[in-house]
């Protein structure tokens, strides 16, 4: 039996449906017992500009995007000139064939430079700067052309269904999208109208017609579409499969391991999660009166934070959820909670900067600012989270973290997390401990709240508890929290406060600090998001008896510098890959480990990495053809 | 039960300067919380950067001492998690009315159900006398090497146009008063806000206790005129008392008009209260029914261990 792997993607305008197409078309495809993993791209706009989603479908576990296309669904001349060209030979292009005359210049949204690109292709190809143009590459290339005139397909349901209003409803384009391209790879349909039942089923009248548009397009598509090699028909479901989007890991796990506090300003990429949590804000729970979270809006990420450690301060598991420019605002509130010894959680799912950057756009250009946040040297713990499925599990360890060291805790996730829709195993909620540390729950009076301890933490009192009465203070201070600038309590409470990290090291298990999968001759060192692209390569490479190693980095902060030395000992080149211009965990890798990293594989250009330039780039690498810094450049 | 203001002294040594305003202020808070007889540990005073940060190291309850403009965030924070406590921040002029002024306008469109106190003496104590936001456009403090450029805020004025439900002025010297006012802002039903002239002995040499106190405004007998007086001596009516548009605008421009007075005749006492405007904790109950018998708090959150949410529901939806 062949095995499937078929990357179809959507595209349009922004605001026309095509996050809701790539839902359907990929709640369907799951509910067939494929595997997800889809990604969306999208301007930092509202309505007009181009975006567009990848789903990539397989028979078993995928952890990322390829470059190829094997089915596009489009409805407008945007999505035709920019993606036309990933299509591969054999794949097909769904367009609308009443747009083929539509100029490049009448695309008002295409960047000027990419539009100097095209035209040099199209010009060195002698074609017409149109949609037709773009096509006859296509085509030229043995992509194969399937056209349909979406309006007549609207004519015609309105005539059947007698209903005139039908005819202008371009906004059901994506469905019509949807089902041409489901009936093409001949997907059982009965999926289909199910799903569409299914996200339709408080609006009854609205499932029906688009139900109808369905079945009509499936049908055409069927009837009238010829020679595609690809098929669809099914495979055995995994029982206990999710279709999660990104940020619901971290959402998930923050109502799982019982915060209670969320505290946020919206901030591209990262309010989905806060206004998931806020949707969900009562809680079920286990023998007991219903829980909630309360999620606040603040006015900036200023106040998020101060509130967070309000919060914290009363005993609550609070948190926060931000992206880089929102974190950098926290900072100094970031020192006042390691000097206070405040477990908080800060979630910053990063996106490309400097400075506004690209909002809407990946990167993994936070690391050493979210390392090194803070003035002054206080303890923290930064840990950074592969897969969507771990960062769920993550999110409950670093709640734990936070209340066992007393420290803040920021987990890092980025844009490529966020916007991602995949599919994986249920999350089993059972394997979240809560480990709240020295919190008390009762004190006897002469409780002083920064007592010198063995191991330099103290039993936590929480505001409003009887006796635990106890003072804060931005400015060192005694064990019970008064102003001292004395010299000796100085460094007596800075070595309490900075012992912690060496236990930080100590108490984390390993296998939580940095996860080995395979150390090799050629071994990689990644982090984050980029993770799931680097696995896939390497299974693709070791197709062809290449084996490379992977130790994924998982507690970035303190570092765990002996424990990755003795893991890479062995190993003879390494290659660190992630999504950044200065390779940052190259530079913490060094200056921690003191060796040198002999490949960087990077990407800055806004995208997340494909596993396939991944898999080229390594390629290059253990053929001795790579340049000692190999920047990677797919995605539109 | 009536508490004695000296349980609410710690033995931590005072630095402020000698005949400091903030010594009357310190003393009211805890004169007002032994009237009030709430117990140490379910009252948290917060404060924010200078002189008047160190208040909550001097009171015996809960004391945060946050960051310079920031104590609101931090207070309302702990207010909404744990809704039992006594909450009181406190901070100086330049703390909330400069660095913190979009704290302090965002804080009164929530009317989270706590009481902030300004010690608000025109200038920035700790770092030498630079001019705060309360000085008056082209006053002239001892420290400052020119004249103030920037016009003063209106701390009433800003108050009430940011949604502050409860509006007050107190004066540093009258201890009794002050104490009066915040007994009334702290069982206010909402967010109250007191203004605290508070001279800066070592600072400001405009705004002084003898010029609060008249020295300079003799008539022919030879008779002080304090600058200082109360509103309730005036019959000026502060309260909203029905939830009407016409009554709240009346209140509200009454109040914005006192606010502007100064000079030779000051304005101390209840500009402004309405508790019709729904606190903060009450919006959250619409939303969240058990929140006040329930607060993030006061909620258990595991059994033996492991977690106690079940969010078997949310994973079903999400199943395909």
């Amino acid at each position: 039996m062949s095995s499937v792997d078929f990357t179809w993607l959507i595209g349009g305008p922004q605001g026309s449906g095509v996050e809701s197409g790539a839902n359907i078309f990929s709640r369907v495809c799951a509910e067939m017992g494929y595997q997800i993993f889809g990604k969306r791209e999208f301007y930092s706009n509202i309505k007009g500009e181009h975006s567009y989603f990848t789903v990539r479908i397989a028979d078993k576990k995928i952890h990322s995007n390829v470059d190829d296309v094997n089915l596009m669904a489009s409805f407008d001349a945007e999505t035709i000139f920019r993606h036309y060209d990933e299509v591969v030979s054999g794949g097909g292009i769904i367009y609308d064939s009443d747009i083929t005359e539509t100029k490049t210049d009448a695309v008002h949204t295409l960047d000027a430079p990419f539009k100097e690109r095209l035209h040099k292709e199209l010009e060195s190809k002698n074609k017409l700067f149109t949609v037709a143009g773009v096509l006859e590459i296509a085509k030229e290339k043995g992509v194969l052309l399937y056209p349909v005139s979406f309006k007549s397909i609207l004519l015609t349901l309105s005539e059947e269904a007698e209903n005139p209003r039908l005819k202008g409803l371009i906004r059901m384009y994506n469905v019509i999208g949807v089902s041409l391209s489901l009936g093409l790879v001949k997907m059982p349909p009965d999926s289909l109208q199910k799903i569409i039942g299914s996200m339709f089923s408080k609006k009854p009248e609205v499932a029906k017609i688009n139900q109808q548009t369905a079945t009509y397009s499936y049908n055409f598509a069927t009837a009238k579409f010829e020679n595609f090699a690809y098929t669809l028909l099914g495979t055995q479901k995994e029982p206990g499969t999710l279709l999660v989007q990104g940020f619901q890991g971290t959402a998930l796990g923050k109502m799982v391991c019982g915060c209670r506090f969320q505290p946020y300003y919206p901030i591209t990429p990262a309010s989905d999660e806060s206004v998931y949590l806020e949707s969900n804000e009562i809680l079920e729970i286990i023998g007991d009166r219903p829980g909630s979270t309360a999620v606040i809006q603040t006015e900036d990420e200023i106040c998020a934070i101060g509130m967070t450690i309000g919060g914290a301060l009363t005993g609550t598991r609070s948190a926060t959820c931000t992206s880089g420019p929102g974190f950098a605002l926290m900072t100094e509130m970031l020192g006042w909670a390691g000097m206070n010894e405040v477990p908080i959680v800060i979630t910053t799912y990063q996106r490309s900067g400097p400075s506004t950057g690209l909002p809407t756009r990946h990167g993994q250009d936070d690391l050493l600012f979210t390392v090194f946040a803070g003035h002054g040297d206080f303890p923290k713990i930064v840990y950074a989270s592969g897969e969507i499925e771990e960062s769920f599990y993550d999110t409950g360890n670093c709640f734990n973290y936070a209340d066992i060291f007393q420290v803040p805790v920021i987990h890092m996730m980025d844009k490529f997390h966020a916007s991602s829709v995949i599919t994986c195993k249920r999350f089993d909620t059972e394997k979240i401990s809560i480990d709240r540390g020295l919190l008390l729950d009762k004190v006897e009076d002469g409780y002083r709240r920064f007592e010198f301890t063995e191991d330099g933490i103290s039993p936590r009192s929480r505001l409003g508890m009887d006796n635990g009465i106890f003072w804060n203070t931005g400015d060192e201070s005694d064990e019970t929290g008064h102003i001292t600038e004395d010299p000796i309590s100085r460094v007596n409470m800075m070595d309490k406060r900075m012992s912690r990290l060496d236990l930080i090291l100590k108490r984390i298990p390993n296998e939580e600090q940095a996860v080995s999968y395979g150390i090799e001759d050629y071994t990689i060192i990644s982090w984050g998001s980029t993770i799931g692209p680097v696995k896939d390569a390497i299974d693709m490479l070791k197709k062809e008896g290449i084996s490379i190693g992977l130790l994924q980095l998982k507690l970035m902060h303190p570092f765990p510098a002996e424990y990755v030395s003795s893991l890479l000992k062995d190993t003879k080149i390494i290659i660190d890959v992630e999504a950044n211009h200065s390779a940052q965990l190259g530079k913490l890798f060094k200056q921690n480990v003191g060796r040198n990293i002999d490949y960087f594989i990077l990407k800055y250009s806004g995208r997340a990495m494909t596993s396939t330039e991944v898999y080229d780039a390594l390629k290059k690498i253990v053929q001795n053809k790579a340049e000692k810094r190999e920047v990677l450049m797919h995605g539109a | 039960m009536a508490l004695k203001p000296t349980e609410f002294k710690t033995d931590v040594h005072n630095d402020w300067c000698p005949g400091c305003g903030d010594f009357g202020i310190v003393n009211a808070i805890q004169m007002a919380l032994a009237d009030m007889g709430v117990p140490r540990d379910k009252t948290a005073i917060f404060s924010g950067i200078g002189c008047s940060g160190k208040t909550s190291h001097y009171i015996n309850t809960y004391g945060v001492h946050t960051l310079h403009g920031r104590v609101l965030t931090f207070a309302q924070g702990a207010k909404i998690a744990n809704p039992e406590m006594t909450v009181v921040a406190v901070g100086g002029d330049g703390d909330g009315l400069g660095i913190g002024a979009g704290h302090f306008v965002a804080a009164g469109r929530r009317n989270v159900n706590m009481t902030y106190i300004i010690f608000d003496n025109g200038v920035y104590g700790l770092t030498k006398g630079q001019a705060s936001p309360t000085l008056k456009l082209g006053e002239k403090t001892k420290s400052l090497p020119s004249p103030n450029t920037n016009s003063n805020v209106n701390p009433i004025g800003l108050a009430i146009a940011s949604g502050f439900t409860f509006v007050a002025r107190g004066y540093s010297y009258d201890v009794r008063h002050l104490k009066d006012l915040i007994v009334q802002a702290v069982n206010h039903k909402g967010l109250s806000f007191l203004d605290v002239l508070q001279p800066c002995p070592t600072y400001n040499d405009l705004n002084t206790r003898d010029w609060y106190a008249g020295a300079d405004l003799m008539d022919e007998a030879q008779k002080r005129h304090s600058r200082i007086y109360k509103l309730e001596e005036t019959g000026y009516e502060p309260i909203v008392h029905y939830d009407s548009e016409v009554e709240v605008n009346e209140k509200l421009s009454q109040a914005l008009i006192k606010s502007l007075e100064w000079g030779n005749k000051i304005p101390t006492g209840v500009f402004y209260k309405n508790e019709n405007t729904t606190p903060y904790t009450v919006r959250l109950q619409d939303k969240i029914p058990n929140y006040l018998e329930n607060p993030p708090a006061k909620q258990n959150i595991s059994k033996n261990g492991y977690s106690n949410t079940d969010i078997s529901k949310i994973l079903d939806s999400l199943e395909v």
